[in-house]
């Protein structure tokens, strides 16, 4: 807790020396803020101080504001816990006990009053003139959510050491850098581009919640991106849309999912200027490794090669270990985090092919849709209630737009009758799915409804999932 | 099923379009050609289904047969692509 504090530990720091350049900023879908010499004033109503060593839940609907809170706390809060767009209420309240929260910020008023907790900071994206600029007093622990096997989330620490470990080279940035991202900030994928963004020279261009893609692309366009992240299934709905004309970035990331030759063929020939890399990360392991060679999967020489991020494949999965890896879980989460020898096993599933590796999916079935996470067994849990199902088995399906899709194969009790069959099953297929309309996220919604006589079941009694 | 086998490309797509929207509950507006598909009224997870119904239904997925895809950007674009790759399967598109 009375960690001396290191001069350039936090974002707030970093903002205080003032580079060179054109005028920094960070544009919002509504609103912007110049990022320049520091903030150029508070999003939270001047009340930064008193949530100075507390452990603050950020929850606003608005990505603009979350990334003001993130510059503001940073270096001040002992904890930053980064909510989630879509995290279901319901797990609110588990988040706040398990992270010891003790203030929320967030864009409604009186909003999570029913979560009990002492300290309400109000940040709608307006930012007011600051009477006094706070001083970084603790080391900031970056609490990040993603998705768990019950559906409720996983809470992970980072550092802002392990969150910039891959953002060092990324710093020799030229001033005219204009980042972009389809991602969220409030994810590591996007997180990791807000931190390339605010602590390099450049600006920065946040999406607005429910913004359109092509609203988006032109307003990337209009602010001069340069460098554009997104997942594959980001940069798939980009160049579906008439506005995809709109930018002319230098540089295309692509992460959060495997990236095909597909869609790096695509942006290679729609964006001839620009360089296309992708990059493998998880909120786990951190950034992996980034592929510019424009090929899909990567060289098998970087497995077992020393450097800063050390590559393993066991049993076909990868593992990574490295300073960007998270530091813990937390709270009372038994499971680790890492092997033996620190490294995180992502439970990506690679295959060797001459001299490359390639992605092959996930193992344990996690499903990847358009870069959310899709644990089968909450589908089959929805699936089955239906009370015409025996059991059901959901897996992965390709999908040349979100690159996987969920997709079911359901046994039902006893024969249908013979006479209605094909009746019949339209109806199940339309009852199941409503029951999943009515319980899951679109994206953990079965795509396809397969009626199958059995299911292939291993030897521990358990369904027979195949990466 | 046997009406299915002598629809048109174009008439399947439109169909399976109706019945996402369907199943969504969500209105559509005219479906003409020049419509841009993400104006459809389907985000990417609906023409991620759509294009998964396609090949249960029509029997092929346009988007793997190459790596070299140009994305359609309209209602019409897209179903050029799969009349196009129809006729390579030898289905008879029209």
């Amino acid at each position: 807790m009375n960690t001396p504090p290191n001069p350039m530990a936090s974002i707030r720091d970093r903002l205080g020396s003032p580079p060179e350049g054109p005028e920094r900023f960070l544009w919002g879908a509504t609103a912007s803020v110049r990022l320049g010499h520091r903030l150029d004033g508070t999003g939270l109503r001047g009340r930064v101080a008193e949530l100075a060593r507390r452990s603050v839940l950020i929850a606003t609907r608005d990505q603009f504001a979350t990334a003001l809170a993130l510059i503001e706390l940073d270096g001040i809060a002992r904890r930053l816990v980064i909510c989630t767009p879509d995290l279901p209420p319901e797990h609110l309240p588990a988040v706040v006990a398990k992270a010891g929260v003790d203030a929320i910020v967030s864009d409604r008023d009186g909003g999570h009053d029913a979560l009990g907790v002492p300290l309400r900071v109000l940040c709608n994206g307006t930012v007011m003139p600051a009477k006094e600029t706070p001083v970084t007093c603790c080391r900031t622990e970056w609490v990040l959510l993603t998705s768990g096997t019950t559906g409720a989330p996983k809470m992970l620490v980072h550092s802002f050491a392990s969150l910039t470990a891959p953002i060092g080279s990324a710093l020799g940035q030229r001033a005219d850098v204009v980042w972009g991202t389809f991602y969220d900030i409030r994810r590591y994928g996007g997180l990791q581009i807000f931190l390339r963004a605010v602590l390099g020279p450049g600006s920065f261009v946040l999406s607005g919640a429910g913004e359109p893609t092509g609203d988006h692309l032109v307003r990337l366009g209009a602010h001069g991106a340069t460098h554009v992240s997104g997942t594959p299934s980001h940069w798939r709905r980009a160049l579906m849309s008439p506005d995809a004309r709109a930018i002319a970035p230098r540089y295309i990331r692509l992460s959060g999912e495997i990236a095909d030759q597909g869609i790096l063929n695509a942006l290679h020939s729609f964006y001839p200027q620009a360089s296309v890399g992708h990059a493998f990360a998880s909120t786990e392991a951190g950034v992996g490794f980034e592929v510019n060679d424009g090929l899909e999967g990567f060289p098998a020489s970087m497995v077992g090669a020393p450097g800063d991020v050390q590559i393993k494949v066991v049993e076909g999965s990868l593992r990574i270990r490295s300073a960007r890896n998270a530091v813990r879980y937390v709270g009372d989460d038994d499971s680790t985090l890492t092997d033996d020898e620190g490294f995180v096993d992502t439970g990506d599933m690679v295959e060797r092919r001459g001299d490359r590796y390639y992605f092959l999916g996930r193992r344990s079935g996690i499903i990847n849709v358009g870069g959310l996470k899709v644990y089968p067994e909450e589908v089959e849990a929805a699936i089955n209630r239906h009370p015409a199902v025996r059991m059901s088995m959901v897996r992965s399906r390709r999908s040349p737009i979100t690159g996987s899709l969920v997709a079911a194969d359901v046994v039902l009790k006893g024969e249908p009758d013979s006479s209605g069959a094909a009746g019949e099953m339209v109806d199940f297929k339309r009852e199941i799915l409503q029951i999943c309309h009515d319980r899951l996220a679109p994206h953990k919604i079965p795509a396809t409804i397969r009626f199958v006589p059995a299911l292939e079941i291993a030897a521990a009694g358990k369904l027979a999932r195949h990466a | 099923m046997s009406g299915e086998e002598t629809m048109s490309v174009k008439a399947t797509v439109i169909s399976e379009i109706q019945r996402i929207a369907e199943d969504d509950s969500k209105s559509l507006p005219p479906l003409t050609d020049d419509l841009v598909l993400l104006d459809s009224g389907l985000d990417s997870l609906g023409i991620a289904i759509l294009v998964a119904r396609l090949e249960e239904t029509l029997g092929f997925d346009p988007f793997t047969e190459t790596d070299d895809i140009a994305y359609p950007v309209t209602l019409g674009d897209f179903i050029r692509f799969y009349e196009h790759a129809a006729e390579s399967h030898g289905v008879d598109s029209r």
